[in-house]
């Protein structure tokens, strides 16, 4: 029988991956939105680092996504998930345009969000409440559309 | 590092900030978040993207639940974790509650519709040498610069 990610195991790999890139982000710079936002900032005074941050991280993440594509089963013995979607469409392309934009806004993306939830304050729950918010309208707007085509 | 910025600085098209300049921590985060990446990935068998792990939370399948909310609370504790070894690093959110909001939803939705955003598509797509998630970050990327030079530089904000 194949292993499935309630294993205990699963979810402390789960619980440390999620603390170690919080850490990341912390020590990086990305869970300070005004820092974002300055990297963001071409014509102003502009920080380059964060671009540095995208540098490390996929440093790492080319050696271990070239190690995962090789393999069926992961170290713990699950089954190694990656996207097999290649065709570039306008979901992609538009969600993406509109991602960059809310982003641009405020300097805040979906994994900084929880770690400035943990830092705590009003500003921080008002912004992972309106992404929940927003993933919760995506859900209603697909299951409508379905049955629409149905 | 400093002479390549220099240069472009010379060219006389931008200016750097380096008083606000850090190289080094930006790679040392980077390079953990790759890290918890490849666990993630090597361990688990699944992509570290905050969006499609968020998602799939409102989407129970009971068995999943578990693994999506300990990475989660995994971010949510790093702020803990990190004050018992030393203070953290400044962390300033300008915007009003109501941006906040705005921008909040907009990512929300947005971000399941386009399949995921800076971790899934920026660092774990990009990675796996993904055509879709360069084409992604290309897009996010170019609209985020394009929003705060419209905000900051034309209507002044």
């Amino acid at each position: 029988m194949k292993k499935h990610l309630s294993n205990i195991n699963a979810l402390l790999f789960s619980l440390l991956a999620g603390l170690i890139f919080g850490i990341g982000l912390i020590l990086a710079g990305m869970a300070n939105p005004a820092k974002v936002l300055a990297f963001l900032d071409l014509a102003g005074l502009w920080d380059p680092s964060l671009g540095l941050v995208m540098g490390g991280a996929i440093a790492v993440g080319l050696i271990a996504f070239t190690i995962a594509k090789k393999r069926n089963l992961s170290y713990l013995g699950f089954s190694i998930q990656l996207p097999t979607n290649r065709v570039i469409d306008r979901r992609l392309v538009l969600g993406s345009l509109a991602f960059g934009i809310g982003w641009g806004l405020v300097g805040i993306c979906p994994a900084p969000a929880f770690v400035l939830l943990g830092v705590g304050g009003i500003k921080a729950t008002i912004f992972v409440i309106a992404m929940v918010v927003g993933m919760g309208i995506y859900e209603l707007l697909e299951s409508c559309g379905k049955s629409n085509n149905k | 590092m400093r002479g390549l910025f220099s240069f472009i600085a010379e060219l006389n098209i931008m200016l750097i900030d380096w008083n606000n300049f850090t190289p080094w921590t930006a790679l040392a985060g980077g390079a953990l978040i790759g890290v918890a990446s490849a666990l993630f990935v090597l361990f688990n068998g699944r992509i570290a993207g905050i969006t499609g792990i968020l998602g799939g939370l409102l989407r129970p399948k009971i068995r999943d639940i578990g693994w999506r909310l300990a990475f989660i609370l995994g971010l949510i504790a790093a702020p803990l974790v990190w004050q018992f070894f030393a203070p953290l690093p400044a962390i300033q959110i300008d915007s009003g509650n109501t941006l906040l909001a705005i921008a909040g939803l907009i990512v929300g939705i947005s971000t399941r519709y386009g399949s995921g955003c800076t971790s899934g598509h920026g660092v774990c797509g990009i990675s796996r040498l993904s055509p879709r998630s360069i084409v992604a970050t290309l897009a996010f990327m170019g609209t985020g610069f394009l929003t705060v030079y419209i905000v900051r530089h034309i209507l002044g904000a």
